[in-house]
């Protein structure tokens, strides 16, 4: 992994997605302060005001961040380490990106129609499988997911039209 | 004697063919867990807990208690043939593992390593079985500003024990705590931080950022080092297993150390990888080898399997007697005993004895039984490694999906994993510790709720978290845990200053 890092050109400096997610953070810690103070953050006659916690929980996220901004700041010129390779930006991508679309097919049609794709597709194109390997695999998973959930176990999990048409 | 007669009742309650079946169940998967990638000890009980919402809760804990056992032993696994750490606490092992494997002594190194996990956690039951009654009962006096300043050591101790930047255990410290408040204020009734979403009104669960966090964020961290695994094999007969136990009395002196730091760093939070390291450190300055620790040493590999398991299992002492846990997997445990209708703390040993004993009983079974299982089977779940990535990826995905889901049945909630596991790589990949997060988004209402009701007792005078000896002094503890790592600075600054002068 060290020889890709060297060889790869860089997505990212560590730095730099060190100094963005520090101010991320710090922005995050000045809502919640923000939200706090707008509930009342303050002293009440019969004990602490909803936002009393949260406010300093948010000025303490305000000030680590902080912190660890300027930290960033200071070394962003002698540190030069990479965060990602491309190559290893691009393997990370092809992951989040079609997992992102299997929850939405989750949402849309079901988990075990979107399940069985998902497996089916990125077998195929991701792992070079043939399409009859794929099949039978995305398919073996979904139907023991599915008679483990829906019929042992009787969780309901999110179903589609498939699921319906089988009389679930 | 009490506890004695207690444990055995213990027995009994575990000893039914269902109870068995499932401490069979969950040491196996368990194992599996430990073995897959993305899966670890604290989101595969995660993932499984919405199944055991329907059992009787001790049935529960058995199953889940042994996924942890499973896990523990499962990480020893891959340490050692795939130089692949499963969990953080098995880093340590793949010092003196990985060189014992390559040098094809895997099998040695394996029973090596299993042995000692059983060891080590078999003391630390043991400590367990006798220390837990008391401290849960002297926790019985416990009032509010106690449980506060417990629960400040337990944070502070994050900072004082954690080797990164302080700044960083803060922030993820802290944004937990932001989450565990979003949600209607259970006191005033109040919505709190929720901008106006619906979906926010029931808060953050933190099931589901620890399958998002751990689970998502590890496939990710994972297909990013490539997709393939290489990893010696691993051939274990009773030969080379009875070969090994005669070597390991040998060893003794390093695993009496080993229990010690690992029982001592568990019941502190964070404890397991911390005790393993720490282990590993000492046995190598102590013992007459040292100086081929990291060449394929038994010894190096009994060090911290020892005190990690020692640690693993007393990190649930803390959960059980205070309601506070002491690992991420701890923690969702003691997310299942809210969910199974226990309250966590010390009157479960008084009101729930059945509950209580049969999980201490169940740890003593189901390490023996995992030891078995491991020493057996170990080929079976090397081979699991072995499927390629393209196959596990998705899969492993859709698991977490599934167990995402099933916590609260919301769409929202699985947005939310994609999220948390995109936030789980940037972070680990920039060094911000997720264990302190998963914890503070766990306490965040407990140790909020102690809070205030310290402060109303004290119309809002913090000084009453120094009003006694006990309090006083485990705030002390904590304020000195909390800067301890710029007291280490100055300590370090004073020597070099000596050394130049």
């Amino acid at each position: 992994m060290a020889q890709d890092t060297e060889h790869g050109e860089a997505a990212a400096r560590t730095m730099v997605v060190d100094l963005v997610v520090a101010a991320i953070i710090f922005a995050f810690g000045a809502l919640v302060v923000f939200a706090s103070y707008q509930l009342g953050a303050r002293w009440q006659e019969d004990g602490p005001q909803s936002g009393y916690f949260p406010f300093y929980v948010g000025l303490l996220i305000c000030i680590s961040g902080g912190v660890v901004l300027v930290q960033s700041l200071v070394k962003i010129k002698s540190d030069r380490a990479v965060f990602a390779s491309i190559p290893q930006f691009k393997q990370v991508l092809i992951i989040l990106i079609p997992s992102t679309f299997f929850v939405l097919g989750v949402q849309l049609i079901g988990i075990y129609v979107s399940a069985a794709a998902f497996i089916g597709l990125f077998m195929k194109f991701v792992g070079r499988y043939t399409w009859l390997r794929a099949a039978a695999v995305s398919i073996a998973v979904s139907v023991s997911s599915f008679v483990l959930f829906e019929v042992w176990f009787q969780i309901p999990l999110p179903k589609g039209p498939v699921e319906a048409f089988i009389g679930y | 004697m009490e506890e004695i007669n207690a444990l055995f009742h213990g027995f009994s309650v575990v000893l039914t063919p269902f109870n068995l079946m499932l401490m069979m169940i969950g040491i196996i998967l368990g194992v599996i867990i430990g073995v897959l990638p993305g899966l670890g000890g604290a989101n595969g009980v995660a993932i499984l807990l919405p199944l055991t919402f329907t059992m009787p809760p001790t049935s529960a804990i058995i199953m889940l208690s042994c996924i942890y056992w499973g896990a523990l032993f499962g990480g020893a696994i891959t340490s050692i043939l795939f130089n692949i750490p499963g969990e953080p606490w098995s880093v340590a092992t793949t010092f003196d593992g990985y060189p014992m494997a390559q040098q094809g002594r895997a099998g040695e190194a394996l029973t090596g390593a299993f042995t000692s996990s059983f060891v080590g956690a078999l003391v630390a039951v043991i400590m367990f079985t006798f220390i837990a009654p008391l401290v849960a009962r002297f926790a019985l006096q416990f009032g509010p500003p106690e449980f506060f300043s417990v629960y400040l050591l337990t944070f502070c101790s994050f900072i004082g024990t954690g080797k990164g930047n302080p700044f960083k255990i803060v922030a993820s410290m802290m944004l937990g705590f932001a989450m565990a408040a979003v949600r209607i204020d259970i006191v005033t009734g109040q919505l709190r931080l929720t901008f106006g979403l619906t979906q926010l009104l029931n808060g953050f669960d933190f099931l589901v950022a620890v399958i998002g966090l751990f689970g998502i964020g590890e496939i990710l961290l994972s297909m990013e080092e490539g997709l393939s695994f290489s990893g010696q094999s691993a051939r274990i007969n009773p030969k080379i297993v009875l070969e090994t136990w005669a070597k390991l009395p040998r060893y003794w002196a390093t695993s009496v150390r080993a229990c010690i730091i690992g029982c001592w760093m568990g019941i502190i939070p964070g404890g397991a990888t911390p005790a393993s390291f720490m282990s590993y450190g000492v046995a190598r300055k102590v013992s007459r080898d040292g100086d081929k620790f990291g060449t394929g040493q038994l010894e190096g590999v009994v060090a911290p399997e020892t005190a990690a398991h020692a640690a693993g299992t007393s990190a649930l002492l803390p959960m059980i007697t205070l309601g506070i846990p002491g690992s991420p997997t701890a923690a969702v445990l003691l997310g299942g005993l809210l969910i199974w209708g226990l309250q966590p703390g010390p009157l479960l040993f008084v009101e729930q004895k059945d509950f209580v004993w049969g999980l201490i009983a169940s740890m003593y079974l189901g390490n023996i039984a995992g030891l078995v299982v491991v020493l057996t089977m170990v080929p079976i779940f090397a081979a699991i490694l072995r499927i390629p990535f393209a196959i596990i990826a998705p899969v492993i995905v859709v698991i977490c999906a599934i167990g995402a889901y099933t916590v609260h049945n919301s769409m929202f909630d699985l947005w939310l994993m994609v999220i948390y596991g995109a936030v789980g790589y940037v972070f680990k990949k920039l060094d911000y510790p997720l264990a302190p997060m998963v914890l503070a988004l766990v306490l965040g209402d407990a140790a909020e709720s102690s809070f205030r009701q310290a402060m109303l007792i004290s119309q809002g005078d913090l000084r009453i978290l120094f009003s006694n000896w006990l309090v006083g002094g485990i705030t002390s503890l904590a304020l000195f845990a909390l800067f301890w790592p710029f007291i280490a600075k100055g300590i370090a600054w004073l020597r070099a200053e000596k050394a130049a002068g």
